[in-house]
C-alpha cells in the first residue's frame, strides 16, 4: 500500500501534518528543504530510496519478522549439545525481568545522580563478579570475551612495555584470529603447543618460548576444547620468572566449583558473561569481562570504564562514579587507552543479578552438577565401540572431544543422523582443528538431564552402526 | 507540600513539572544478604548418574578446586527482584524522559514490538553455530538488512560484525590498515586524518589501530578547515575518518572535496555515520566519494541503548574494499542464504560469531515499519525538531548556538553558555545537574570542549513540539536559577535519588574502590 508524505507515523509525533506546519512557521522556513541549506545538491538523493515496502500496522509488522523467524530451528526446540564460546544453561525469570525493564533497557550515558541506579548495579555486577574471581577491579563489560582477552593482552604489553604474547594453542581459531588482528601494530602473538594427548598446554614449549621479550602468556580455562588447565600455577611462575604476566581467560560459570584464576597467579583474568544469565541469541548475549588487583599500574591500563563507590554531600549517602576518567578516549581521545564506547552493559547487570540469585550454594552445585553430567556423558559416549569420549585424557569441566574415527563414520555423517533425530550432536572440530579431524566438540550443562544424555548416547550408538 | 495545581496554573503548559525521582536508601546488595537464602535453585543431579560418576570434586584435581566459597550475597528470588527493581527506578531512562539532552547519542524511541520479537525463542535461543539450514530466518533478516544499508548509503557491502559503533570505526581503521598493507605500503601509510568534532572514536581507534592522529580544528564558521586538511594531506595519508555531520550538527558541505584531497594523495575515506538519523534517505556516503562508512544501529535506528549496549555496528565498504570486511559476510543465492567465511583478505573478526542478533532484527523490524518514506520523515522530522527546539533555546538569554550563526543545523546542535557563565559563574555541568531535579538528563559534551561551557541537544524525531517546549523550558527555568539563586544550581541536584558526589576518592589510587571487597578492605585500613 503507497503510504503519502502525509502518513502520520505512531513513531512519531510531529508527523502530524498541522503540527508541521505549525512549527515550520514558528522557525521562519517555508518547507523541510530549507533546513538543509547545507547540503549541496548533487550530494542529494533524489526521490525515495529503493527500499521493500513496509508494514506501518504493527500486526502486519509482527507477522512479517515471526515469519521470518519461523525458519529458524531454536535450539531450545531439540536438544542440542553446541557450546565452543556461547553456552545452553538455564536462564533465570528474574533475569530476564530485570533486563527487560524499560528503566535499564532505554537508559544511556545518564549521571551518577539521574541514573544512580544503573551506577549502582554496575558496581555491584562488578563487585559480584569480583568475589567470584578473588580479584579487587572489574570492568564495565566490553564487547564480548573476544575483545576481553586481546584488550587484557594489549594491557598486559603496556604494564611490562613489552610486545610479544604467547598463546595455547588451545583457543577459538575466531578469538586467536581477533587477537592477532588488534595485536598487528606492534604485538608478536605466539602460538604455544598443546599435549596432543591430554590436551593440556606444553609446559616444555612455553620454557622453551618464554624469554625477556614476552610481556603475558595466556590460556584459558576450561580451554577451548574443554580441558581444565591444572599447571596454572607452573604457567604463572615461568612467566613471573621472566618478568612475563600470567593472564588467563576463563568461563565464569566454572568458578562456584573450580579454583579462580587469582588462586593460581593470574595478573589479569578475562572471559565472557554470557553464561550467567543470557539466552545464546544467536551469539547476541556476549559481553566481556576484565579483572585485576587494585595495582594503579594495572587499573589505569584499562581503556573501559571504571565505576567506584565514593560519599555524597549527605552524610551516609553512597554515591557512585567513574575511576580515573582521564585515562579513557572519552577524555583524551587518541592519548587515552585504545577506546571506550558502548558495549553490552546490560548484559553486566544481568550477570550481576544471576549471580545474586545463585548465591555461593547455587554457584557450588551448578558447577558440580555440570562436572556430573558432563562426565557422565562423556562416560556413557565412550562405551559405545568405535567412540573415544573424552578423546582427550586432561580433566574437563563442561565441553569435551568426542573422537570418531574408530567408527568409520565421518562427523559430518554422525551430526547429520543426530540431526535426524532431534539433536544438535556438538561442533564438528576437524575445519579449525586439523590435527581433531573426525573429533566433535560436546557440551552439556545444566539444562541436559540423564534422559537427555541417555537419548544422545542411544542416537550416536544408532549413527554409528554399532 | 507544593502546591502542584498551582504549579502548573503559574507557568503555563510547557513549565517544567514538580518532580522527584525515586529515591530507596537502597543498601549495596552486600548488605542484603540473610544467610541461607536461595534466588534460584540449578536442576539436581539425578541419583543414579550421581552414583555412576561419582562425587564431583573428584572429577577433577584437588588443585582444581575452588578452596573458599565466593562471598555472594545469599538472597531469596523477592529480594533480589525487590532490589534490583528499586535501581531500575532510580535510573533514568529513554523510555520516560524527555531524553533529547544526550547529544550525539540520537536517544529515539525504541519500539516495544521489536523489543517482543527479539524475546521470541526463534531469536533468542539460537546458537551461533548452528547448521546454515537451521538459522535461515536469522541469516534473512541479516542480509535484507544489509540491502537497506547498501541503499542508504550507496556502498557495496556491509558486515554486521561489530558490537556497537566504536568497534565499527575500529574495524574501518582496520580495513584501511590492511589495504595499504596489501600494496606495500603499511610502512609510509601511518597517518590518519580526523576533526575535532568527529567522534572520538575515531581518533582512538585509528590509534590503536598502529595510526598517528592528525586532528583538524574548525574554519571559523565552524566547519572543517579545508586549508587545514589540504596543508595535512601528502604521501604519509592513510585516510580520513569523519564524521559528518559533525557534533555541532554542522554539516560539511564541501565533504567530496575533502574525499577528494584524500583520494587524490592515495588515501582512503571512511564515514562516520553515528550522526545519520537527519540525513538517512537525504544523502548518502556514496555521493560524497566515501570508501568505507559506518552505522550505530543503537542510534539512528532505534535499538535500545541498555545502559551502554548491547548495542550493535554495521560496518560498510565499496565492491573494492569489500574483500577486507569481517567475515563471515551472508551470501544469498536466490534461495538459501549462506555464511561466506572463504575470505583470505578479510581483517579477522572483530567481534564473536554474527554480531549482535537481536539488535539487528529491532533494526530491521524498524524500517520495516517505517519504509523509505517513513525514514524520509525520520530524517526530515528531526531536523525539524532539531532547529525547532534551537529557536527555543535561542531565546533564553545567556545561550548561544557558535558557528554558522543564523544558519540551520542538521539533528543537533552544540550550544554554549559561555556568556551566563561569565555572567553568574555557573557552569554548563552544573546547569546538567540542575535539570535533573526537573525530570530531564542533560549532558554537557564530548572533550575536549572548543565551544566553551558546552552542552549538546539532540532531540531526533521521537519527541512532540509540547515535549521539546518542556525541555527548554526547563533549561529557561534553570538559567534563572543561575542568575537568581547561582547556589541551588551550584549544589544540584536535590530531587534526584541522590546527592554531588565526593570526587575525591575516585581519582585517587589509594581511595579508590571499583568493587565493595575493595571498599571494605580500604575501609578496614582507614583509608576511607
Amino acid at each position: 500500500m503507497r503510504r503519502e508524505r502525509s502518513t502520520v507515523y505512531p513513531y512519531i509525533p510531529n508527523s502530524v501534518p498541522a503540527v508541521r506546519e505549525a512549527m515550520l512557521r514558528e522557525i521562519g522556513a517555508k518547507s523541510v528543504d530549507d533546513l538543509y541549506e547545507d547540503i549541496p545538491s548533487r550530494l542529494r538523493v533524489r526521490g525515495l530510496l529503493d527500499l521493500p515496502p513496509p508494514f506501518p500496522a504493527e500486526e502486519d509488522l509482527r507477522r512479517h519478522v515471526e515469519g521470518l523467524l519461523a525458519r529458524n530451528v531454536p535450539a531450545s526446540s531439540v536438544l542440542s549439545f553446541l557450546g565452543a564460546g556461547c553456552y545452553p544453561h538455564a536462564v533465570p525469570a528474574v533475569c530476564d525481568e530485570v533486563n527487560g525493564r524499560g528503566e535499564f533497557l532505554t537508559a544511556y550515558a545518564g549521571e551518577p545522580y539521574d541514573d544512580h541506579g544503573r551506577f549502582q548495579a554496575l558496581f555491584e555486577y562488578a563487585s559480584l563478579l569480583g568475589e567470584l574471581l578473588s580479584m579487587d577491579v572489574v570492568n564495565v563489560p566490553t564487547y564480548d570475551g573476544y575483545q576481553a582477552a586481546a584488550t587484557g593482552l594489549r594491557m598486559a604489553c603496556r604494564v611490562t612495555r613489552r610486545r610479544e604474547v604467547l598463546v595455547s594453542r588451545a583457543i577459538a581459531p575466531d578469538k586467536l584470529s581477533k587477537i592477532t588482528d588488534y595485536c598487528r601494530p606492534d604485538i608478536e602473538v605466539r602460538l604455544l603447543r598443546i599435549d596432543p594427548g591430554s590436551g593440556e598446554l606444553d609446559l616444555g614449549d612455553l620454557r622453551k618460548q618464554v624469554s625477556s621479550r614476552t610481556a603475558a602468556v595466556y590460556f584459558e580455562n576450561p580451554s577451548y576444547l574443554g580441558t581444565v588447565e591444572a599447571q596454572g600455577q607452573e604457567v604463572a611462575s615461568v612467566a613471573h620468572d621472566r618478568g612475563a604476566l600470567s593472564v588467563v581467560g576463563v568461563d565464569p560459570i566454572s568458578l562456584g566449583v573450580l579454583a579462580p584464576p587469582a588462586d593460581y597467579g593470574a595478573d589479569i583474568a578475562v572471559g565472557d558473561l554470557q553464561p550467567l544469565g543470557m539466552h545464546m541469541q544467536f551469539g547476541g548475549g556476549q559481553a566481556g569481562f576484565i579483572a585485576t588487583r587494585d595495582d594503579p599500574a594495572f587499573v589505569m591500563e584499562f581503556p573501559s570504564r571504571l565505576f567506584g563507590i565514593t560519599s555524597t554531600r549527605v552524610d551516609g549517602e553512597y554515591g557512585f562514579g567513574d575511576v580515573a576518567y582521564g585515562r579513557t578516549s572519552f577524555a583524551a581521545r587518541e592519548g587515552g587507552k585504545e577506546w571506550v564506547g558502548t558495549a553490552a552493559a546490560l548484559w553486566g547487570i544481568t550477570a550481576g543479578v544471576y549471580l545474586a540469585l545463585l548465591g555461593p550454594r547455587g554457584m557450588r552445585e551448578l558447577g558440580e552438577g555440570i562436572l556430573q553430567r558432563s562426565h557422565y556423558a562423556a562416560a556413557r559416549l565412550g562405551r559405545i565401540q568405535g567412540v573415544r569420549a573424552p578423546a582427550l585424557s586432561g580433566p574437563f569441566f563442561q565441553e569435551f572431544v568426542v573422537d570418531y574415527r574408530g567408527t568409520g563414520r565421518s562427523v559430518k555423517a554422525v551430526h547429520r543422523a543426530l540431526r535426524r533425530r532431534g539433536i544438535f550432536g556438538g561442533l564438528d572440530l576437524g575445519p579449525e582443528f586439523p590435527e581433531f579431524s573426525g573429533c566433535s566438540l560436546a557440551c552439556v550443562t545444566e539444562v541436559h538431564g540423564r534422559a537427555d544424555i541417555d537419548r544422545l548416547v542411544e542416537a550416536v550408538r544408532e549413527a554409528v552402526g554399532s | 507540600m507544593t502546591d502542584v495545581t498551582a504549579v502548573r496554573k503559574a507557568a503555563g503548559a510547557a513549565a517544567p513539572r514538580d518532580f522527584h525521582q525515586a529515591r530507596w536508601d537502597e543498601r549495596v546488595i552486600f548488605e542484603l544478604t540473610q544467610e541461607g537464602e536461595r534466588g534460584v535453585l540449578p536442576p539436581s543431579v539425578d541419583d543414579a548418574m550421581a552414583r555412576e560418576v561419582g562425587p564431583a570434586d573428584r572429577l577433577v584435581p584437588r588443585r582444581m578446586l575452588r578452596k573458599e566459597p565466593p562471598a555472594l550475597p545469599e538472597m531469596s528470588q523477592n529480594r533480589v527482584l525487590r532490589h534490583y527493581v528499586r535501581l531500575s527506578q532510580e535510573t533514568l531512562g529513554a523510555d520516560f524522559n524527555i531524553d533529547v539532552g544526550q547529544g550525539t547519542c540520537t536517544m529515539k524511541y525504541s519500539p516495544k514490538v521489536n523489543d517482543r520479537l527479539a524475546c521470541l525463542p526463534g531469536m533468542a535461543d539460537l546458537h551461533p553455530l548452528q547448521d546454515e539450514d537451521t538459522v535461515q530466518g536469522i541469516l534473512g533478516v541479516m542480509w535484507r538488512f544489509e540491502q537497506i544499508l547498501k541503499a542508504l548509503s550507496g556502498l557495496d557491502r556491509f558486515s554486521l560484525q561489530p558490537g556497537a559503533g566504536s568497534q565499527a570505526i575500529y574495524a574501518n581503521a582496520a580495513i584501511i590498515r590492511a589495504y595499504h598493507a596489501s600494496r606495500g605500503d603499511a610502512d609510509t601509510r601511518r597517518e590518519i586524518i580526523t576533526t575535532v568534532f568527529s567522534h572520538p572514536s575515531n581518533a582512538a581507534c585509528a590509534k590503536t589501530a598502529g595510526f598517528d592522529v592528525i586532528t583538524l580544528h574548525p574554519d571559523p564558521d565552524g566547519y572543517p578547515d579545508e586549508g587545514a586538511l589540504k596543508a595535512a594531506v601528502s604521501e604519509r595519508t592513510a585516510g580520513l575518518m569523519i564524521t559528518n555531520p559533525e557534533d555541532t550538527g554542522i554539516f560539511n558541505p564541501r565533504i567530496r572535496e575533502f574525499v577528494d584531497a584524500v583520494h587524490a594523495v592515495g588515501g582512503l575515506a571512511a564515514y562516520d555515520q553515528a550522526n545519520a538519523n537527519g540525513i538517512l534517505g537525504i544523502t548518502r556516503a556514496k555521493e560524497a566519494g566515501f570508501d568505507l562508512c559506518h552505522f550505530n544501529l543503537h542510534k539512528s535506528f532505534s535499538t535500545p541503548h541498555g545502559c551502554g549496549g548491547p548495542a550493535a555496528g554495521a560496518v560498510g565498504a565499496t565492491k573494492d574494499l569489500a574483500r577486507f570486511l569481517p567475515a563471515p559476510l551472508v551470501e544469498f543465492d536466490g534461495k538459501r542464504y549462506r555464511l561466506d567465511y572463504d575470505r583470505p583478505e578479510s581483517i579477522g573478526k572483530v567481534r564473536s560469531f554474527h554480531g549482535v542478533a537481536p539488535a539487528i532484527l529491532r533494526a530491521y523490524a524498524w524500517v520495516m515499519n517505517l519504509g523509505a518514506a517513513g525514514l524520509r520523515t525520520v530524517a526530515e522530522t528531526a531536523v525539524l525538531n532539531n532547529n525547532y527546539l534551537m529557536k527555543k533555546v535561542l531565546e533564553i538569554p545567556g545561550v548561544a548556538a557558535p558557528y554558522a550563526v543564523g544558519k540551520r543545523r542538521i539533528e543537533q546542535v552544540r550550544y554554549s553558555w559561555e556568556s551566563l557563565y561569565r555572567e553568574t559563574g555557573v557552569h554548563s555541568e552544573d546547569l546538567g545537574l540542575r535539570a535533573a531535579d526537573y525530570g530531564v538528563h542533560y549532558w554537557t559534551s564530548h572533550h575536549p570542549w572548543i565551544v566553551g561551557e558546552p552542552c549538546t541537544l539532540e532531540p531526533t524525531e521521537s519527541y512532540s513540539k509540547a515535549d521539546l517546549d518542556e525541555y527548554a523550558a526547563i533549561l529557561r527555568r534553570v538559567a534563572e536559577e543561575a542568575r537568581h539563586d547561582p547556589e541551588v544550581v551550584r549544589t544540584a541536584p536535590h530531587r534526584s535519588t541522590v546527592h554531588r558526589n565526593d570526587p575525591g576518592p575516585l581519582d585517587d589510587p589509594r581511595r579508590w574502590a571499583i568493587t565493595w571487597r575493595a571498599y571494605r578492605r580500604k575501609a578496614r585500613e582507614g583509608l576511607l
